[in-house]
């Protein structure tokens, strides 16, 4: 019976296919902006959120303006955050542009950082020739610094880098080690290296006495166990506060984790936005069906009525018709979600993030869809089936 | 009590409609009994009530007030669905503007009634082919309505009626819409099945089709009399 249901249904379908095509277009554009704004959203935060975690989850980054009198934190004061519980390492984070000499060439617009030994411990996989910085360049205040490809291919052009000579600041630094490429081509390493003719890092304790600096303006934090990272945000901020004698606005303490859940929410809230305007789309599309299903019910009294006389249950009728918007929506619903995941394909290659198919809104575009045509199915195929066959046959 | 074993009888059959505040008789008390294996014509002009009684002979609505006995079962007091059981099994009705789906084959006309019945698809295409060989028309088998003559429709909505092989064939003025030749010919074939054995209630208007048939009950003004009166 519902096999014959199903197959009745088709014929009709497909005895009136424009009007049918036009119907459920409604369901496609609703069903595909659903799909399409699901899947580019998801796309999106799952590329913001590896750019933020590249940029190193399980780190506070601190930012030491000072007080007039105090500029930045001292060697006692690194030592003691660096004591706190939890805390694993830290590493000032000093940058600024200087001019390099490489045998009387002069190159400018170069970024050189101060970094500590816990940057290089942090991730080993940053050196990618030579050595990294030690613990006894750092006491020894060395003029020892590593340099990144781009620098390298600046000062010595196809010549191996580390073991060479050059002039910071008239000083001169031997080249220990070539940093390693990012992997991760994203906006927050371009906005860290700063363009210009590459950099180069040497300890800080190295930059502080070349550049004349007193205190430690830049600072981050690694964190040992992430799930204590509150605790340790607050430890850490009473002892800033220690430091720069509880003054307002001397230093501020930014915990990445934080940054992503808020993103991570916001997402969510876009999404959810996003996808409620989609689903006026859906609605309209399901008065179209309804309308349609009421048209052919009158179109096709004559017929209800001729199969109610040959022994056709009220009920067979309605599941007849119901199975027609179902089967509409349903149609319209497919279609609609190939070309929301053509389109979300399309639009993440514009927008250079990873495509990530998501099973999820596959499965609530077809299941919007199908709702959509039980609920406006419902009545229709109800008045059908409550026809008067008498009346019905009378009607041609 | 041979109730149950009744083919076909009914007994103080009312049915009025509502009027705004008033109820207007339309069936006055008709008592008929058929039996197996009758042609029988029902002549009336129009406003008479016969479609009225038509409705309630083929279980398409249930009488006011009165009794109705079909194969053995009340009719008068079945609900929507086992009338709908009944109408199948029972009923062939044969309409006078044929009723056929314009959108499917002869076959597949045929085969509708069947498929209410719960019918297996071999099982009943077999059988609607059967039922369009026997109104001749084994070489029409899919062929659309507008494909086909008047007549020849006719006799895929004959084949229709008898292809859930039911008690009672009843046609509504099955030559309404024909002209005399393809009339006389679907008349021709009522005859051969009521020799065959069928029950045909035939409804209409037309004394001469009415003559077809081996028996003339008259219906005027809702009230329903033996034979056919002297100035017809």
């Amino acid at each position: 019976m519902l096999k014959e249901s199903l197959r009745m249904s088709l014929s009709n379908i497909k005895a009136n296919k424009m009007r049918s095509f036009l119907t459920i277009l409604g369901i496609i554009i609703g069903v595909m902006a659903i799909i399409a704004l699901i899947t580019v959203m998801e796309s999106a935060t799952g590329e913001v959120t590896a750019q933020f975690e590249s940029l190193g989850t399980g780190k506070l980054t601190v930012q030491a303006g000072g007080t007039a009198l105090k500029n930045g934190l001292r060697e006692t004061d690194l030592r003691r955050i660096e004591a706190l519980d939890n805390v694993s390492g830290i590493s000032p984070t000093l940058s600024q542009k200087v001019s390099v000499v490489m045998e009387g060439e002069l190159l400018e617009d170069v970024n050189a950082k101060g970094y500590g030994f816990a940057y290089f411990r942090h991730d080993p996989e940053l050196v990618a020739k030579g050595r990294p910085l030690v613990p006894v360049d750092f006491e020894q205040q060395s003029r020892v610094c590593l340099i990144d490809s781009d620098l390298a291919h600046e000062l010595f052009a196809g010549v191996e880098p580390v073991g060479m000579q050059l002039l910071i600041h008239g000083i001169r630094f031997t080249v220990v080690g070539l940093l390693a490429d990012p992997d991760v081509d994203d906006v927050f390493s371009m906005m860290q290296a700063g363009g210009g003719n590459g950099s180069l890092i040497m300890p800080y304790t190295t930059y502080m006495r070349l550049f004349g600096i007193k205190g430690v303006t830049g600072l981050e934090v690694y964190i040992a166990d992430t799930s204590r990272t509150d605790d340790t945000v607050d430890a850490l901020e009473s002892l800033l506060d220690e430091c720069f004698n509880y003054k307002d606005n001397s230093y501020s303490v930014i915990n990445m984790e934080n940054l992503l859940d808020v993103m991570d929410t916001m997402m969510g809230l876009m999404t959810n936005l996003l996808v409620g305007i989609a689903s006026i789309a859906l609605l309209v599309g399901g008065i179209g069906i309804m309308n349609m299903m009421l048209v052919s019910v009158t179109e096709r009294t004559a017929e209800i009525g001729l199969r109610k006389a040959l022994g056709a249950k009220p009920r067979s009728i309605q599941v007849q018709f119901l199975m027609e918007s179902i089967i509409l929506s349903l149609l319209g619903g497919i279609v609609g979600v190939g070309l929301g995941l053509l389109v979300s394909k399309l639009l993440s290659n514009l927008m250079n993030i990873v495509f990530v198919f998501s099973p999820g809104a596959v499965a609530l575009g077809v299941g919007f869809s199908l709702a959509v045509g039980v609920i406006f199915g419902w009545a229709p195929a109800r008045k059908a089936s409550n026809l008067n066959p008498i009346d019905a046959l009378r009607s041609v | 009590m041979t109730m149950e074993n009744a083919f076909f009888r009914m007994t103080g059959i009312c049915k009025s409609y509502r009027m705004g505040d008033e109820w207007q008789p339309v069936l006055k008390n008709v008592d008929l009994t058929i039996e197996k294996g009758e042609f029988l014509s029902i002549l009336g002009p129009s406003g008479s009530g016969k479609s009225t009684l038509m409705n309630i002979i083929g279980c398409l609505d249930t009488p006011t007030e009165g009794e109705y006995i079909l194969h053995g079962k009340r009719v008068d007091q079945l609900d929507e669905n086992q009338l709908s059981v009944l109408r199948n099994r029972e009923i062939g009705f044969v309409f006078q503007s044929f009723q056929l789906l314009k959108r499917q084959d002869a076959l597949s006309n045929v085969e509708l009634p069947l498929i209410y019945a719960g019918m297996g698809v071999h099982k009943r295409r077999k059988r609607a082919e059967e039922m369009l060989c026997r109104v001749g028309l084994q070489d029409k088998l899919h062929h659309m309505p507008n494909q086909l003559s008047g007549g020849q429709q006719q006799r895929v909505a004959i084949a229709r009626a008898l292809a859930a092989n039911p008690s009672i064939l009843l046609a509504d003025e099955p030559t309404g819409a024909l002209d005399q030749k393809t009339g006389r010919q679907v008349m021709e074939l009522f005859r051969e099945l009521n020799d065959e054995g069928r029950t045909i209630i035939m409804i209409t208007h037309d004394v001469s089709i009415a003559a077809n048939a081996s028996r003339i009950v008259r219906i005027l003004d809702g009230e329903l009399s033996e034979g056919v009166p002297e100035d017809a």
